[in-house]
């Protein structure tokens, strides 16, 4: 085994496992946690596809803004009656629980028996292409568009959340 | 260059499991975070094709995902807020004014 797969296996088994705890933990809380955990593997993993640029994205944006939000949520609820809410194990359950793992094993089928494609690329290509400078230069000429169009989504998200949350409407 | 079947494999695990929070949990803010978790394992997948490929377009994408993202957990969790203000409860069977 190389040091490159020892990494991945690592990563990845902490990806599933923290994953498995976000699904199954009754405390939102705990869930939260986890899913920042998550978050930290996944950006591990980017870095092994040398995506630089993405895992620090991933780090600031999902792990930095979205999950504080989601635990200032949280703690702003501050949810009494969880054990009411978290219900034991239903028959629905076991059936969305069996329909999920069908879906999984047809990935997985897919996934092992397909025609793998060969890599295009070398790795000191690869390293190039997850760079800041090179993310920019794409960014703020070919993908400029959609660029501007995503101002539009925030602009629209913050005004949106604003009328939402907000008690009553003057 | 890794070769990137256990990472689309990884990617559909993931997914999977985020599907069956969204279906079995009944808790609002674990649904969402589901879905966050679903966002996150397509993400994976475009950065690895993206680096068999040698194309930046699926690193781009995976920028506009996390933009998304991040304006939808603003909305959904103002509407979090909305509905437990007014139904003081955050358990989805007993948000149903839209279900038949």
């Amino acid at each position: 085994m190389t040091l490159e797969s020892v990494i991945f296996s690592v990563l990845a088994a902490s990806a599933v496992g923290s994953a498995l705890l976000v699904v199954t933990r009754r405390n939102p809380v705990m869930s939260a946690l986890y899913l920042i955990v998550n978050f930290f593997c996944l950006a591990g993993l980017y870095l092994t596809l040398h995506a630089q640029f993405i895992a620090i994205i991933q780090i600031l944006v999902y792990a930095g803004a979205i999950m504080v939000l989601f635990v200032f949520v949280i703690m702003l609820l501050n949810l009494g009656d969880e054990r009411k809410l978290s219900d034991g194990v239903s028959w629905k359950k076991i059936v969305a629980a069996g329909f999920c793992a069908a879906l999984l094993m047809e990935f997985v089928y897919i996934l092992i028996y397909s025609e793998p494609s060969p890599a295009v690329m070398s790795a000191s290509m690869a390293t190039e292409i997850g760079t800041v400078e090179y993310i920019g230069s794409q960014l703020f000429t070919k993908f400029l568009f959609p660029f501007e169009i995503t101002s539009l989504i925030l602009t629209a998200a913050i005004v949106g959340a604003i009328v939402l949350a907000k008690r009553k409407l003057d | 260059m890794p070769d990137i079947q256990p990472y689309l494999i990884l990617s559909a695990t993931l997914f999977v499991i985020g599907a069956a929070g969204v279906v079995a949990r009944r808790n609002a803010i674990i649904v969402f975070m589901s879905i966050e978790l679903m966002l996150n394992s397509v993400n994976l997948s475009l950065v690895a094709f993206s680096a068999q490929l040698g194309d930046v377009t699926g690193q781009i994408l995976v920028f506009f995902v996390m933009t998304v993202a991040a304006a939808e957990a603003a909305i959904g969790l103002a509407i979090v807020i909305a509905l437990f203000r007014r139904k003081q409860t955050l358990n989805l069977d007993e948000i149903n004014i839209l279900k038949w």
